[in-house]
């Protein structure tokens, strides 16, 4: 059976940074994942860029829940994808898991993303689900993770792009 | 490059049990993966899927979930808990029809909290079919060496459940 789930390439932060790229990513997969365990130094949504397009070419539609409601939301033709909304890890130290699928990032096609964030608190917090959708044809071969609102990624936040084979 | 999802352990029922416990779970590997195929035997058609790591059974544990049945979506959250609260189909469920699970839990053997996450789906050609989505939390900062999963009280899986154990490499 061939290899179907590489890892391409992973970063530990050893001191605090806004953002996390992935670059020079192969073409030979059929979809990337990426998996972001992170934290924080106040709230931010987390956010994502691919091939460094900072245009308003990306959209998505959120539905979420707190523990004691579920709500949905949407935004349009802005200039970055949607993660998860994280909280100060100041107030509690957890990690917040973030997943993203992307969906043939390689074909000449709009490119569609499925993003997923769990951050609870032992009493509040959230649970994510998110469809994104950037308007390009182009290949994917950068991906940045981005800390919102001028905010910082903690020292040990943790990002892995993997890369997944149809055959 | 390796290839970096491995089956670590598998368990398929021949018999219904009231738990499966995967144990001596190696460090060797980045994030773990738990894809489940399940049904239990009580009475509903969306019943409770259990999750206790290291043998704690403290309330050391917390989620929250999202739901959508069909209708608009809702939300439950429980801090305290002694366990992570998932859901599977019910002995109430369409015969023969089983709810699947994925399981996500990032660094286990990092020194800090476990951030859990999990999507299932339980659909059941009735009206209160699931897709579901949590975030789970153990406050605990130990490595996760066992996986114990589990029912309610004397609920048992039914047999043909089936549990798979992954590990990924991020190297």
């Amino acid at each position: 059976m061939p290899a179907t789930y590489e890892p391409i390439a992973t970063t530990t932060l050893g001191s605090a940074a806004s953002s996390i790229s992935f670059s020079s990513i192969s073409s030979a997969y059929t979809d990337l994942r990426v998996v972001l365990v992170c934290q924080t130094a106040s709230n931010a949504n987390i956010a994502f860029r691919l091939n460094s397009d900072t245009g308003t070419n990306y959209s998505y539609t959120l539905l979420y829940g707190t523990g004691t409601s579920a709500a949905s939301f949407r935004d349009t033709s802005i200039t970055r994808g949607y993660i998860i909304a994280a909280d100060n890890a100041a107030t509690f130290p957890n990690w917040n898991l973030c997943t993203m699928d992307i969906f043939s990032y390689a074909g000449s096609t709009n490119k569609t993303i499925l993003t997923n964030g769990s951050n609870d608190k032992n009493g509040s917090g959230t649970v994510e689900a998110a469809v994104n959708l950037w308007r390009n044809a182009s290949a994917i071969n950068s991906v940045t993770l981005l800390a919102w609102n001028g905010v910082n990624f903690n020292t040990d936040t943790t990002a892995t792009l993997y890369g997944i084979k149809a055959a | 490059m390796a290839n970096t999802y491995t089956l670590i352990a598998s368990n398929t029922l021949s018999s219904s049990a009231a738990s499966v416990t995967f144990s001596a779970i190696p460090n060797t590997y980045t994030d773990l993966v738990l894809r489940v195929s399940s049904r239990n035997n009580d009475t509903g058609t969306s019943e409770g899927f259990l999750t206790q790591f290291n043998s704690d059974t403290s309330t050391n544990y917390s989620w929250r979930a999202l739901l959508v049945g069909g209708g608009a979506p809702g939300s439950q959250g429980y801090s305290n808990q002694a366990d992570i609260e998932n859901r599977q189909a019910g002995n109430g469920a369409t015969s023969n029809t089983f709810s699947s699970m994925e399981i996500y839990i990032p660094s286990y053997t990092a020194s800090q909290n476990k951030p859990v996450s999990s999507y299932y789906v339980i659909e059941k050609n009735v009206t209160d079919a699931y897709i579901g989505v949590e975030a789970g939390l153990w406050r605990n900062t130990a490595a996760i060496s066992s996986i114990k999963l589990f029912n309610n009280g004397s609920i048992v899986f039914a047999s043909g459940s089936s549990f798979f154990l992954y590990g990924i490499k991020n190297s």
